[in-house]
């Protein structure tokens, strides 16, 4: 019993040094000299200034760009989460009939047909950076108009950042929200 | 269903099926001693190792002494761990000056992360320091050795003969650590970073966003948690919204990745009991029941997910992508259910879509793969251990049917191998529903129920089955983090495991102390499909028989209500 315990004590301290010092820091060290961007958490920056992760949705509001998925969390980056309703849930009804409604309120013109799933329902993360590029392609019109620029010239830019499905077959498209509002910010800015 | 969507999991499996054999193999050589590519680096290790900690390698346990390392080796990470939890207030590596946790979310979380749970009834990155979280780390490394240590003991039961030792704890930990685990989590974590995750140990970046808002974005050393986390199948993540956050899985790409690290040991250690009992075919058909469980289990949830729910259909929208509720887009459905299935099936327990949204019969998948006691691949041994347990059972009544004294790989099965293999299966069912019905009769249960009607029994027997299974996913919407819930969901952890284990080591004692019989025209071959109709019929029956009221009272009644119109 002493002897197993002496040893248990022991062994547990040397393998926290390996696997919680040791390799936590071998690991950073070389992701950083190796890959030193996505280490550092995919920051972007706009004019010098940080203006967040190409891999953390943000809220957009206003006509003027386009908006992501409905989060459950608000968009806290330091406090994700899912909305967690069941399928019945009444609070889930509720929930996604307000979203349908302020997606046709915004864009007018739009029927609930066109709406595709994403824009009504909130995301596993709370976080989701992107949209089906239908959820996307919804938004042109009024993007567009409030921007100045021409449908076609929007429509092109929401084209080009469609990220199709890994190898042809795993996930599905999906526009990045932050790097089309990027892409759109250059295209007003010119 | 869709062609990408088929196609991505049959060709997920089929990486799995072409993984095994070497790996198994690989395994198999690092267990007994066999030269590896590895050694030149690693062998030296060892032996220091066996230097500091005064271990003697060559010294043989009994199974009580086998038992003993493994418990006062457990304890001890455990009470360290509770020590961090506690004091991280004052500890370094916190930079956003997190309190210690109070005395049952700690205790809770230790139990959670010593028992290859990890049950997170805390928010990760809300709560948690840096130091913590590698506390945490060290825990994920070291909770699954004790699983694989287990599993040898048993095996060795299988194969000794006339022998009163069950091999030594101290070695099987030690070698699984340096020749499988580390190695693998630090080339996998180099892979996660490369496919998108961060690593570093910066305080978390304050931006204003592009649309002029503010966002504090959460960060730190996520690729070297999730490696571990993933290979051992941990399944605590970073995060609270853990393989759903973009940082955890920036794309298919990673989550595919994490689920083949996810998948890796525990089908591989089918073909490593295979190559041990002398005979891969036993191997192939554990592999087989447990594929065909897996394969029927993703397939039925994933069509359930992609047909989405009647609150969808109703708002008359485009609902291609099926009940998105909880899911990310760069994943979809088929993706999303794949790892959702597998999170329960192997028992890692990340999720990276809510399971609290699944469909009502996609979270049926989910509960049952949790209610089989997870043998359906199941975490580093104590999934293979629990599927052998099923083997014993299969092998019985068998031997009924015939008339024969049961053997199962030129062993005897005696009453008493039969009723610690019973005692395995049915003492987690009587726990798991045990508290489900305590949580649904008073006041502190019912009060952190998230979701109304029969979901939120669903959401209770989630949680116990989650904690007895050592699985660590939830549905949730359940508040974890209530008194009532930290106690009671640490109890189920705590029987899930170490009880578990103590019917499993005495019957491989019992085992180890036998004669082999040889192989007779009477035996029952165990290699073959009919052995693997058996044993897929074992575990769908006595599972069904444990748990289809409670079934009919969650899920089922969930979805007959709504198809009846009806509030559930």
């Amino acid at each position: 019993m002493l002897q197993q315990s002496k040893i248990a004590i022991r062994m547990l301290l040397l393998f926290t040094l390996v696997c919680g010092v040791a390799y936590p820091s071998v690991v950073t060290g070389l992701a950083q000299g190796l890959f030193p961007r996505q280490a550092g958490g995919s920051l972007v920056r706009r004019h010098g200034h940080l203006v967040g992760s190409t891999l953390i949705g943000q809220r957009f509001r206003g006509p003027n760009w386009f908006h992501g998925r409905p989060s459950a969390v608000g968009y806290d980056a330091a406090a994700s989460g899912p909305s967690n309703y069941g399928p019945t849930s009444p609070a889930l009804r509720k929930e996604l009939a307000a979203n349908l409604a302020k997606v046709l309120r915004e864009n007018p013109g739009v029927r609930p047909a066109q709406v595709p799933v994403d824009l009504v329902t909130s995301s596993g993360s709370g976080l989701d950076p992107d949209l089906s590029p239908g959820a996307a392609l919804l938004q042109v019109p009024r993007v567009a108009r409030a921007n100045h620029l021409s449908a076609a010239a929007v429509r092109g830019l929401v084209l080009r950042q469609v990220r199709g499905r890994w190898l042809g077959i795993f996930g599905e498209p999906h526009v990045n929200v932050l790097r089309l509002n990027l892409a759109l910010d250059g295209l007003r800015g010119r | 269903m869709t062609v990408p969507g088929v196609l991505t999991i049959l060709l997920f499996f089929a990486v799995i099926l072409l993984i095994t054999k070497p790996f198994g193999g690989y395994l198999y050589r690092v267990y007994t001693g066999a030269p590896t590519f590895l050694d030149r680096l690693v062998r030296p290790a060892e032996a220091a190792v066996y230097r500091l900690t005064g271990v003697d390698p060559e010294q043989e346990m009994s199974w009580s002494t086998f038992l003993l390392a493994l418990l006062v080796f457990n304890l001890a990470g455990l009470l360290l761990l509770y020590a961090v939890l506690r004091l991280q207030g004052f500890l370094p590596l916190n930079p956003r000056h997190y309190p210690g946790l109070s005395p049952d979310l700690a205790w809770n979380t230790a139990v959670s992360f010593a028992t290859n749970t990890n049950w997170q009834a805390y928010s990760g990155e809300a709560s948690l320091s840096y130091l913590s979280q590698l506390a945490l780390v060290v825990q994920q490394f070291l909770s699954p050795l004790s699983g694989i240590a287990m599993l040898l003991a048993f095996l060795r039961g299988l194969t000794r003969r006339n022998a009163s030792t069950l091999g030594n704890f101290w070695v099987d930990i030690t070698r699984t650590l340096l020749w499988v685990a580390l190695p693998i989590a630090g080339v996998a974590a180099l892979v996660l970073v490369a496919l998108g995750s961060p690593e570093n140990f910066l305080p978390y970046v304050h931006v204003t966003t592009l649309a002029g808002s503010h966002q504090t974005i959460a960060q730190g050393p996520v690729a070297a948690m999730t490696s571990i986390m993933q290979l051992g199948d941990n399944g605590g993540g970073f995060f609270n919204a853990n393989a759903a956050h973009p940082y955890a899985a920036p794309n298919a790409a990673s989550l595919l990745f994490q689920l083949v690290l996810g998948f890796s040991v525990p089908a591989a250690l089918t073909y490593t009991f295979g190559k041990w009992v002398g005979d891969t075919r036993q191997g192939w058909a554990v592999f087989a029941a447990m594929a065909i469980l897996f394969l029927a289990g993703t397939f039925a949830a994933y069509h359930f997910e992609l047909a989405g729910t009647p609150a969808l259909h109703q708002l008359g929208i485009n609902d291609q992508l099926g009940n998105l509720e909880g899911k990310e887009v760069r994943f979809g459905p088929a993706l999303s259910t794949l790892f959702d299935t597998s999170t329960t099936a192997v028992s890692w327990g990340s999720t990276a879509a809510a399971n609290d949204s699944f469909t009502p019969l996609g979270s049926l998948v989910l509960l049952f793969n949790l209610l089989t006691g997870e043998v359906i691949f199941g975490s580093w041994g104590v999934g293979l251990l629990g599927m052998l347990m099923y083997a014993i059972l299969a092998v019985f009544i068998a031997g009924l049917m015939v008339g024969r004294t049961p053997e199962y790989l030129g062993k005897k099965i005696g009453a008493y191998e039969v009723k610690m293999a019973v005692l395995t299966i049915v003492v987690p069912t009587f726990v798991i529903l045990g508290l489900t019905a305590l949580a649904l009769s008073t006041r502190a249960g019912l009060a952190g129920l998230g979701n109304p009607g029969a979901h939120g029994l669903s959401e209770a027997l989630y949680a116990y089955a989650s904690g007895v299974g050592n699985n660590g996913s939830a549905f949730g919407g359940l508040n974890a983090a209530t008194p009532f819930y930290t106690w009671t969901v640490g109890l189920a952890m705590l029987i899930g495991r170490y009880p578990m284990y103590i019917p499993a080591l005495a019957m491989a004692a019992s085992l180890a102390r036998k004669q082999a019989v040889p192989a007779s025209a009477g035996t029952f071959p165990t290699h073959g499909w009919l052995f693997v109709v058996l044993l897929l019929g074992m575990v769908v029956v006595v599972s069904a028989l444990d748990v289809f009221p409670v079934l009919s009272l969650g899920p089922l009644a969930e979805q007959f209500a709504r198809t009846a119109g009806g509030a559930p």
